[in-house]
Formats: C-alpha cells, sequence, structure tokens
C-alpha cells in the first residue's frame, strides 16, 4: 500500500530519476501532457524562504556530498578528491545552484567531428541532430524560462564587477560585450520577481527572480494533478523484464525502505556522474555491463567544460560580491578559429565568490604571503569565469569503485580526467587573454585559479546517429532499451563552449514531445 | 586505551583558556566585539599547544592587522575536533610536540623568522595540512574576518543591492545602456 499519488505498482506512470533542469522540465512538459510521472528526487525540499545567505552553511545545504572519488591528472584529484563536481542534490537538482547563463549552442558546435576533423586522442561525433532541429525548442526553453535578450526581455543591469569587465574588453577590442542572455528576471514575469541584485546567485536565489525548476516547472506541474514528487528518495536500481525493457525501478526512500516503483518509461536525469552510475549499478544477467551499454560508452566521454578564472587586483574599490554573480558575458572567444592553436572556443563570464569560498578556490593548498595578499585585496578584486568546449575522451570516464560504498552499500562513481592537449592550449588562450582584458582596465595584479569542481557535467551517455557509437539516440532514448531515456546534459554528444542548462531544458521539452507522441502510438 | 584514561586526560587539560586583548581599540574587529579582552576555553588542548596553534597558523595565513582573537576561531575548531577525535588530538599534540623539540625545547620562543623556518619545514605533512585545511575555511568564515575584508556577507535581509550600490563604481565610465540597461 503506498502513501502516495501513484501505487507502487502502477504501471501506466512515467518515472523520472532527478528533478534539475532536465528531470524537472521533462516532468513539468510530460504532465502538462496529462501523462502520470512519479519523480524521485534524491535531495530534500528547500524554498526560496530556506536559502541561506551563506557560502559553507548553503553548500551543506545544497551540494551532492555523497562519497565520491577522483583519479586522473586534473587538480582536483589532488584538491578536492572527494568533489569532483558542484552540483546539487536537492528538489530542483543544479538549477537552484546555477548561475542563469542561457545560450544556445552555434551550428558548427553540433557538428564537431565534421568542422574540428579527427584529433589524436579525442572521441569526436557529430550530434545526431542540428542546430536547425532544435531552434524551436530553444526558442521554448527561452520563453519558459524568461531569457534576457529574447522575446523583448531587456538584459540585466550591469555591475561594478560587469563594468570593469566591459571597460576592459572594449579597449583590448573586443564587439560583443553585454549583461548576457541570463534567465534571471529583468522584470516581473511569469509570477516570480526581478532581481534584487542580491549576489548569492550559487546559493539559491532568494527573490526567485533566477529560474530554478524547484518554483517553476514543479509547482506547474503539481497544479497539474499529475506530479507524484518524491524527494529523498535514491534510486538504487533500474529493473527490467525477461525482453530487455525496463519495468521500474527500486530506491531507498527517506525512512531507509527499498520500495519498487514500477513504470512505464524510466527517464534518467541525475546529472553526467550519477546517471551513468546508475546505469552501470544496475547490471544483470542480460546486461552484465550495465544497462544500454551494448557500446560501452556508458561513463565515458565525460566533459567538464575547459574551465579557469581570472581575478584582478585594482587600486580602487570593486565590490563585485555585490549583484548578479555572472554579471556580464565576452562572447567573442567563442568562435572556433584553429588560427588560435586550439579547435573550438570559450566565453568569458563575469564570476565573484563571497570571502569564505574565494578562501577555499582561489589557488587550493596555497598558504603564505602570496596568498594572504591577494585575500588582503578582496573589495577590490574583479573577476571572470572561462568557459569553452573540452574535446569527449573514451579514457574520462566514470566507472564504479571496485570497493568503496556509499551510505546504502551502493558502490560510490569514480571520476577519471585528464585534460587533452587542445583543453590545456585553450585554458592558457583563455588565461592570457582574461589577464589582459582586466591590464586593460587597470589591473594592479592578475590571477590565474585553477578549474572549480565541475558544475558542467557532460557527456557520459552520450547521443549518437549509430548505436556502436553511443548510448541514446538525437531524442534522448537509449539505442538499447526503447523504454528508457537519458534527460539530463549526459545525452551530450559533445560540450559546445556555452553553459549547458538551456540546451538541457531544450531537448527535454522535446524529449516529452516525443514521449507523448510514441506513448500515443503505443511503440512503448 | 580505556575510558577511565580518556576522562583523565580530559579532566586534566579541560578549562585551559587561551586569551588575549584586541590589539586595535577602533576599526572594524573591535566595533564587534563587547570588550576588549577576548578568551576561548579549550576543550582538549594545552593553554600551550593552543598558543603554539594559533601562532603556527599566524604563519600559515599572516595577516598583519587581523587580530589574534579571529585565528582563536581556528584553534577553537581544531581544539572541538580534537576533544571528538582522539586522532585528531594525537595528531595535533604530537605536532606541537615536534615542533618543540625541532626548536630546542619551545617552538614559541623562538624569533618569528626561526619559527617560519620549522613551519616551511614540515610543509604537506599530516599536521601541517590538517591546520592548514581547518584554517583556510575558520578563519575566513566568520563575523570578524568579514569586518576586515571588508565583506558584508549575506544581503538578503538588507533587500539585496538594487539599491545598496551593485553598480557605484564610478572609477570607470558607465557602459552604455545597449550593453548594460538601466535596472527596473
Amino acid at each position: 500500500m503506498s502513501k502516495h499519488k501513484y501505487s507502487y505498482d502502477d504501471d501506466s506512470v512515467v518515472v523520472i530519476i532527478g528533478s534539475g533542469a532536465g528531470g524537472g522540465t521533462l516532468a513539468n512538459e510530460l504532465c502538462q501532457k496529462g501523462i502520470p510521472v512519479v519523480l524521485l528526487e534524491a535531495g530534500k525540499r528547500q524554498s526560496i524562504g530556506t536559502f541561506i545567505n551563506d557560502e559553507w552553511p548553503s553548500f551543506h545545504q545544497l551540494a551532492w556530498l555523497d562519497h565520491r572519488t577522483t583519479s586522473g591528472s586534473w587538480r582536483i584529484a589532488k584538491d578536492f578528491p572527494n568533489l569532483p563536481a558542484w552540483i546539487c542534490k536537492t528538489v530542483g537538482g543544479t538549477t537552484v545552484h546555477w548561475a542563469g547563463a542561457s545560450l544556445r549552442f552555434q551550428e558548427h558546435e553540433f557538428k564537431a567531428l565534421s568542422t574540428y576533423g579527427k584529433i589524436d586522442g579525442a572521441n569526436l561525433l557529430d550530434w545526431p541532430l542540428t542546430l536547425a532541429e532544435l531552434e524551436p525548442y530553444y526558442d521554448r526553453a527561452e520563453k519558459k524560462m524568461g531569457v534576457t535578450r529574447t522575446n523583448d526581455i531587456p538584459g540585466l543591469p550591469g555591475n561594478n564587477n560587469f563594468k570593469v569587465m566591459y571597460h576592459g574588453a572594449r579597449k583590448l577590442g573586443y564587439q560583443d560585450v553585454h549583461t548576457g542572455r541570463m534567465a534571471i528576471n529583468s522584470r516581473p514575469r511569469d509570477g516570480r520577481a526581478s532581481c534584487l541584485q542580491i549576489g548569492f546567485c550559487f546559493q539559491g536565489c532568494k527573490s526567485g527572480a533566477k529560474w530554478s525548476t524547484l518554483y517553476t516547472e514543479i509547482p506547474q506541474a503539481e497544479a497539474t494533478g499529475k506530479l507524484d514528487l518524491r524527494p529523498e528518495s535514491h534510486v538504487a536500481k533500474i529493473e527490467h523484464d525477461e525482453k530487455g525493457r525496463v519495468t521500474g525501478v527500486l530506491y531507498f526512500d527517506k525512512d531507509g525502505n527499498l520500495p519498487r516503483q514500477r513504470a512505464r518509461i524510466v527517464c534518467v536525469a541525475g546529472n553526467s556522474i550519477e546517471s551513468p552510475r546508475l546505469l552501470l549499478n544496475s547490471a544483470s544477467s542480460m546486461f552484465p555491463n550495465g544497462l544500454a551499454n551494448s557500446s560501452g560508452q556508458v561513463g565515458r566521454n565525460y566533459m567538464r567544460h575547459m574551465t579557469g578564472s581570472v581575478y584582478a587586483v585594482f587600486e580602487k574599490e570593486v565590490h563585485m560580491y555585490r549583484g548578479t554573480t555572472m554579471a556580464g558575458i565576452i562572447t567573442d572567444e567563442s568562435r572556433h578559429d584553429p588560427s588560435r592553436g586550439f579547435v573550438g572556443g570559450y566565453e568569458m563570464e563575469t564570476i565573484s565568490l563571497g570571502l569564505p569560498f574565494m578562501a577555499a578556490f582561489f589557488d587550493p593548498g596555497a598558504w603564505g604571503r602570496k596568498f594572504t595578499e591577494a585575500m588582503e585585496s578582496y573589495t577590490r578584486m574583479a573577476g571572470m569565469w572561462l568557459v569553452g568546449e573540452d574535446l569527449p575522451q573514451e579514457s574520462n570516464r566514470v566507472t564504479l569503485h571496485p570497493t568503496e560504498k556509499d551510505q546504502y552499500g551502493l558502490p560510490v562513481p569514480n571520476v577519471h580526467f585528464d585534460d587533452h592537449p587542445n583543453d590545456i592550449a585553450m585554458r592558457e588562450h583563455a588565461y592570457k587573454q582574461g589577464q589582459a582584458v582586466y591590464e586593460a582596465a587597470g589591473a594592479i595584479r592578475t590571477y590565474r585559479v585553477p578549474p572549480y569542481p565541475s558544475t558542467h557535467n557532460l557527456g557520459t551517455c552520450r547521443m549518437s546517429a549509430r548505436p556502436e557509437d553511443g548510448v541514446c539516440n538525437k531524442f534522448g532514448q537509449t539505442h538499447d532499451i526503447p523504454n528508457l531515456f537519458i534527460s539530463d546534459g549526459s545525452q551530450f554528444t559533445t560540450s559546445a563552449a556555452e553553459n549547458p542548462t538551456l540546451t538541457i531544458v531544450a531537448l527535454a521539452i522535446r524529449q516529452a514531445e516525443y514521449i507523448a507522441d510514441q506513448m500515443n502510438k503505443r511503440a512503448i | 586505551m580505556s575510558v577511565q584514561t580518556s576522562r583523565r586526560d580530559f579532566l586534566k587539560t579541560s578549562g585551559a583558556v587561551l586569551g588575549g586583548v584586541l590589539l586595535y581599540s577602533s576599526g572594524p574587529i573591535a566595533m564587534l566585539a563587547p570588550g576588549r579582552a577576548w578568551a576561548l576555553e579549550l576543550k582538549s588542548l594545552t593553554k600551550a599547544e593552543g598558543e603554539a596553534l594559533l601562532r603556527f597558523t599566524r604563519h600559515l595565513y599572516p595577516h598583519d592587522g587581523l587580530e589574534d582573537a579571529v585565528y582563536a576561531l581556528v584553534v577553537k575548531d581544531l581544539d572541538t575536533e580534537a576533544a571528538k577525535d582522539k586522532e585528531v588530538q594525537a595528531l595535533l599534540r604530537k605536532g606541537v610536540a615536534e615542533l618543540n623539540s625541532k626548536a630546542g625545547g619551545n617552538w614559541l620562543a623562538l624569533a618569528e623568522r626561526e619559527q617560519f623556518k620549522l613551519v616551511e619545514a614540515i610543509e604537506g605533512t599530516p599536521f601541517f595540512e590538517k591546520v592548514r585545511s581547518t584554517a583556510i575555511v575558520s578563519l575566513y568564515d566568520n563575523d570578524m574576518a568579514y569586518a576586515y575584508f571588508g565583506y558584508p556577507g549575506a544581503s538578503f535581509q538588507h533587500g539585496g543591492y538594487l539599491h545598496r550600490g551593485f553598480n557605484d563604481l564610478d572609477w570607470l565610465p558607465e557602459p552604455p545602456p545597449e550593453a548594460s540597461p538601466p535596472a527596473y
């Protein structure tokens, strides 16, 4: 006997695992079409009332802190060996934490292999999808999320951090510099307030101006009467029948029980570490290498974007922490221009950290006068984040740890990552240009800050035209199991330069249409 | 290790007090403090150990104008952990003892430059990393540090910065409205 809207035995429901940009959006889109959805979220439900304007306590409230391990030559494995990713375990997933940057991919980025050509060490592939095919869904995603500079929504006002970047960028000759395309209300919209320039975007937006599935998609889905949201529900295993169709999931509920929820369709949206981990943990005698893994690509091609930050100290006060964290963008370097010494491109976006996180992330492990001198300049600092395309590599990979287990006794994921030479060349270029921007604005000192634990986790269940090259088709439907879908950034064939959320949302809207159509046709 | 022994250890060391007087009688930290004197009661470490750890932290993260009272918060967190975890207590105790032994008896009695040389010499050891990794959080995550570094912390209760200077920087020209539209 279930205490839930839908009984555990109800095999007419779509089970969605994860309530972030992919899962939360997909849940709402399906519910709007009258389809019953059980949405399983590992974390608790917070609200704009419970978010905390304080970095460490907020981190403990929102972040995914279950045990994980790392390996490889990336610096994260040394500095944060158990924190490969800075993502969320809470209703709304990482849309609670994200900064709001909402950029479409460029046409060539869907055709990485044919544009860049074969590159040693890279497992490049074209998406089985074109920009033209995705454009109508980008339109709908931008409208849904209220992205500034689209749909006649004005841009946000720039803060001090933006002013510094803008000035330096223009002096350096960059052309395309503005306060970005942001899923943050610059005017009240969709029942949500406009931005109060609070400055704690990463800690959950306390004005609700920033789009998050927590207070947009999920309540809209609940209003249809079709959604059964179950927080604190950690899926342990996806089950299947003798025909190889998935039949439901086993999950740990908040009381530590392990109920079985039956399902007509299962959609996996646990972010690019948990999604492949779940498929691998669901191995059976029929699928000994994990579900949907006939290609062997589940967990492979893990991408985290080429990232890094540049902070600069000025003579006069900046107070970068005031207002929108990602307050503006330079897009000039996002083009593909191999004359720079690498393929693909990168974006330059303002960023700021509060004092506690500046200490933690400025130069992890550092100590001494050079470090404290930087900290002493905190109020005179400006900062930018560099985010660019990184190349898929088969050996960059999420695997199950052979011995270590989590609090449920399940094997923990290990995240292995090495930079590709292209990533290193791009980062070097980006650091140099970022420093040049600030020097043009009059910086006294500039600092290259290493990548933070990854917020953009991509590619571990990638889309491919041919089943042997990837895990799912262009609708996120797995090649091997027609009623099993991938619904998050794990689907990405390549990373592109842009922040991924808008594309995850566009794909979820498109996937919902496909699922509804396939259900109508009784194909699944 | 019997329960009795640990209890005797606890009784022996509890009640040690680390204390001092604020260096600056005015300024951001003094404004937060109820008085000039500060004191920290230790649960697990001795006064001498507390003093050594405070000085050690000053060498790791030297902010010359930052009061000992703020560094004492690092000692407080180390002490709290040591009270809960005997391994941490042993690590800290042994770490301080080794500093003293390398200093020929009392590391704190050395000149600052000599103290620093011994800090540098043990970079990367478990003791060093324990103090450093605690300090990098504790030292910069408290109201007194916020005041010292000029970071105001939470802003929501003040209505954010929309009407409190989010764009008040005036030493560079204003970006044009197409790049940075006016606020709502």
